[in-house]
């Protein structure tokens, strides 16, 4: 038992490939890329990002859209907690924003497409009667050139993951003793929870907020669906550098990629120090003791928008359903003229192949990551070691890093180093995303876990591995199986990863829906959304369900 | 038995030591292909294509033990890039992709930078019922020539498809086309280059607007571009902003057209495909009002190939695969308009009696124009003008808000 290289292990699995893609993406940005005939560096690339025109706008969007993502998803969330947390309108919320959290983001961005376009679902709905339109009218609502289609359509997404992410933290923030003294004292509900427990609550969810803020700048599948392109966003655009038949243009793809790297890094900086300004505002109107700002007001546009955001990816999602079995169906119609199942026939079969495939990789990857973990938390408790605030941030590097700024470097490597190319590499690229999940959903609760448990076993004569496996590991059945359905879920909607390291071999449900979507035809595109999004709802209610089996006699374990 | 025995080992060998196989010994071809696992590289947007290409597999996977995966791409540049990123990884063999779908840009970066395998494609028993003579495109792909460094499988012609429910009388020339966007605001648009029907949409407006065609078929480089191209500048200038979303927004590829004009959005839309209308009439995609025309002057055809890379892992899979597509059985079912409606690239005139009533057999679709409607194709221009015209389009309507 080597349980002690576990934690060295996991680091070097999960953060070796994005080092090692980074450098393969910063040498081609000064120029160096020996088969293109790049072996003297130079300021080449530098030069050919600069000269591109769209340069400002792109990186504006990059920025604008990141931003305002983050902050509106965190505002959301904030508001959505701090009214009604406790409450049953709340249970209500959670219970119909959790499962967004397992929607692959490609799946709800063309679910949102079809909602809000000037020929979507809504206007089909009022057509004609409320609007007077028989043929849709021309506005740029999707993929308009401030990005506002796109920032929603992350927030839609945002949101769950930051919610669930407070939940997490709300324990140890110990919410309840606080409000209730701030309550006392005449304060609102919501002006209370803003006051006394939103400080403590976002020094513990900063780094998910990171996380948020990285991904949102980057993403390349959203903007695509969602976002503008006379120019697109910094990301798509090296992107389409990076598949230009003009093989030169790697240059500029890789200088781009450096650029995406150093935005997100500035935005985080800047993210930083608005944290500490608002962190001066709050004190000062914390101090100015007011008890209500339109708690009422407040509470009341929590809900709405909260609803709003659920309904929007679950109507959207419902949309595509009925595509996936529409006859021909022409604006304003509000449904099909007809339904039929020809698409489900004719590519139903073709489903099963990619659904196979994907949930092997999502599960090799689940099991990895989860055996990593386990292994790695195992041996922080057996030797004492304590895990400090690097390490943590060393867990959020691959959320931190741009995946454009580091896959094709890592696709350049994994050829060089001789793998495979199959299964077996995107099983190992996709680790080192799912493993970062997997370690923060299990890491809290493995770690409460009650330790005299285990020294009334020790005294009984179990050594340390009987302990693990007969009692720890039975009592955590719940927490470790919702971590294997997030790392599940993480796999299910990786695109870039699937697509670079498996040298487009290894087909899963996402890099099918996402080649189909380029061709536009919303039957197969729903039909996709559906399978892929059932995967991972698939995982996630057996996460649920299989407590409640085995432990249909322990009452006490089943909550985990 | 014995002498296929020691065929097959002679070619085990071969095959071990990285012999590439020879199609003028098609037997050895056929020996060598069968078992192996042929991963082609193939747009894979259109549901039709994909259709198509799962019928191909499951045909040479019957007749000569040949697998064929589809890996559907979104980009067929992506496919460069592979091949591109195990050269520079010195993967010189066992590479991931045996064949691509490709032509225009993709294959004279290829062809440049030495990533292609062959010459293959003019040795190939199906080669003799090649049009060579009546379809040039098929040896000139862009002008760049082929030099047996891949095999046309498609003809493709340039054609506009319309509502005649909204849109009675389509315009028949780019002049026209630009009245008609004037008049009606926001109901034409096309595919945002670099898609490459965005940009062929560019070069046929170029067409009607050159008073010498044959400049185009020399390198862009070589005349005065900026000269030649000014009126096109002037015409876009004009028509983006009676565009669709006033051109801040563009389809991202072709068969994205059909769902926005399903939905009402757009009268008039650009195919590369003549059948792609009466294809999508059949699949419930458009209402069977949609009919097609070319414009006054004819339009720009070229052809569909299929190409090997070097380091290809199933050459011999790979030709047999080009070969069948070549077959009058393949091309056959390409152009019946309810499968692909693709053109053939074969010479009718060259084909058994028995192969030429296949083609005889065939329904035009309801949209479809005949051969005879379709009229002459004119000659793609040459490569870098495709590169330069979606250059200076990005750098004057792609970027600016």
């Amino acid at each position: 038992m080597r349980l002690r290289y576990a934690p060295a292990l996991t680091l070097a699995l999960m953060l070796g490939p994005v080092l090692a893609g980074l450098a393969g993406t910063l040498l081609p940005a000064i120029g160096l890329f020996p088969a293109l005939g790049g072996t003297a560096p130079g300021l080449a690339p530098l030069k050919a990002l600069l000269g591109w025109p769209g340069l400002g706008p792109a990186v504006s969007l990059s920025l604008g859209t990141g931003l305002a993502a983050t902050a509106l998803s965190l505002v959301l969330t904030a508001l959505i907690v701090g009214s009604w947390h406790g409450t049953r309108a709340f249970r209500w919320l959670e219970a119909a924003l959790s499962p967004l959290l397992s929607v692959p983001h490609a799946a709800a961005a063309f679910g949102i497409a079809f909602l809000i376009a000037p020929s979507g679902w809504i206007s089909r709905a009022l057509s004609p009667w409320a609007t007077g339109w028989t043929r849709p009218p021309d506005l740029l609502i999707v993929q308009d050139p401030w990005g506002l289609a796109m920032t929603l359509g992350l927030v839609t997404k945002e949101l769950p993951f930051l919610l669930l992410m407070t939940l997490a933290a709300l324990p140890q923030a110990q919410p309840r003793r606080s409000l209730t003294v701030a309550q006392a004292l005449g304060y609102g509900r919501l002006t209370g929870w803003l006051k006394v427990v939103l400080p403590r609550i976002y020094a513990q969810i900063r780094l998910p907020v990171y996380a948020v803020l990285a991904y949102s700048m980057s993403v390349v599948d959203v903007a695509l669906i969602l976002g503008p392109n006379t120019p697109p966003p910094l990301a798509v655009q090296v992107m389409r550098w990076m598949t230009d038949p003009d093989l030169a243009q790697r240059f500029t793809a890789a200088a781009g990629a450096t650029l995406q790297l150093a935005l997100v890094a500035g935005a985080l900086g800047l993210w930083r120090l608005g944290e500490g300004a608002a962190a001066r505002l709050g004190r000062a109107w914390v101090a100015q003791g007011c008890r209500r700002h339109a708690d009422g007001l407040g509470r009341r546009a929590a809900l709405v928008l909260g609803a709003l955001s659920a309904g929007a990816v679950l109507a959207g999602l419902a949309g595509l359903a009925l595509w996936s079995v529409a006859g021909f169906w022409s604006f304003p119609d509000a449904l099909p003229d007809t339904l039929t199942l020809r698409p489900w026939l004719r590519h139903g079969p073709e489903l099963l192949e990619p659904a196979l495939d994907t949930l092997l990789i999502a599960g090799a990857a689940t099991a990895l990551a989860l055996a990593l973990t386990l292994a790695c938390l195992q041996a922080e408790q057996r030797f004492g070691l304590t895990p400090g605030a690097r390490s943590l941030w060393l867990l959020y590097l691959p959320l931190l890093v741009p995946q454009i700024a580091f896959l094709p470097g890592l696709q350049t490597l994994a050829l060089m180093a001789g793998a495979d190319m199959g299964r077996g590499a995107v099983i190992l690229g996709h680790l080192v995303f799912v493993l970062p999940y997997v370690f923060l959903s299990l890491g809290d609760p493995f770690r409460s876990w009650d330790r005299r448990q285990a020294t009334i076993a020790a005294a009984l004569g179990a050594g340390p591995a009987r302990i693990f496996w007969t009692l720890r590991l039975p009592m955590l059945l719940a927490p470790v199986l919702t971590a294997a359905a997030v790392g599940f879920a993480v796999s299910v909607g990786q695109y870039l990863p699937t697509l670079l390291i498996g040298a487009g071999r290894v087909q899963t449900l996402t890099t099918e829906a996402v080649a189909l979507a380029s061709g536009g035809d919303r039957r197969l595109i729903g039909l996709y959304a559906i399978a892929q999004t059932a995967v991972v709802v698939l995982g996630f209610a057996l996460a649920i369900a299989a407590p409640r089996l085995v432990w249909a006699n322990r009452r006490g374990m089943r909550a985990g | 038995m014995l002498k296929r025995l020691i065929v097959g080992l002679g070619l085990s060998l071969a095959s071990a030591a990285g012999a590439a196989p020879d199609p003028k010994n098609w037997d050895a071809v056929l020996e060598e292909a069968s078992g192996q696992t042929v991963y082609w590289n193939a747009w894979g947007g259109s549901t039709a294509t994909n259709d198509f290409i799962r019928w191909a597999g499951d045909q040479v996977q019957a007749r000569y033990g040949v697998t064929v995966e589809h890996v559907k791409l979104s980009d067929t540049a992506d496919a460069v890039a592979r091949v591109l990123a195990e050269k520079t990884a010195g993967k010189d063999e066992g590479g991931a992709i045996d064949l691509i779908w490709i032509n225009g840009a993709n294959f004279a970066a290829m062809k440049e930078n030495g990533l292609l395998f062959g010459p293959w494609a003019e040795d190939l028993p199906n080669w003799r019922y090649v049009d060579v003579a009546g379809k040039p495109a098929v040896t000139s792909d862009f002008t760049v020539p082929t030099d047996g460094l891949e095999s046309p499988w498609a003809m493709a012609q340039v054609v506009f498809y319309y509502d005649t429910a909204r849109l009675p009388e389509p315009p028949k020339s780019m002049p026209a086309l630009l009245g008609w966007a004037r008049a009606n605001p926001g109901r034409f648009t096309f595919p945002q280059p670099p898609d490459f029907l965005g940009t062929t949409f560019m070069k046929q407006a170029l067409y009607g607007m050159v008073e010498d065609p044959a400049l185009l078929q020399q390198p862009a480089e070589d005349v005065d571009y900026d000269a030649v191209t000014a009126p096109l500048w002037a015409f876009l200038e004009e028509l983006t902003p009676n565009l669709w979303r006033q051109g801040r927004a563009y389809p991202q590829t072709g068969p994205r057209q059909i769902q926005l004009m399903a939905d009402g959005e757009i009268d008039l839309a650009i195919s590369f495909s003549p059948g792609e209308a009466s294809t999508a009439i059949a699949n419930d995609q458009l209402p069977d009002t949609v009919r097609t025309f070319v414009l006054d002057g004819g339009t720009i055809g070229n052809a569909s190939f299929v190409a090997i890379p070097y380091n290809a892992n199933a050459k011999a899979g790979a030709m047999v695969l080009a070969d069948f597509l070549l077959s009058p059985e393949a091309q056959a079912r390409a152009q019946d308009p309810s499968v692909l409606g693709y053109g053939t690239v074969l010479d009718l005139a060259k084909l058994s009696a028995e192969d030429r009533a296949r083609f005889d057999a065939l329904e035009l679709g309801i949209a479809t124009l005949s051969p005879d409607e379709l009229g002459p194709a004119l000659p793609e221009p040459h490569p870098s003008w495709m590169t330069r015209i979606e250059a200076d389009w990005q750098a004057r309507f792609g970027t600016a808000q």
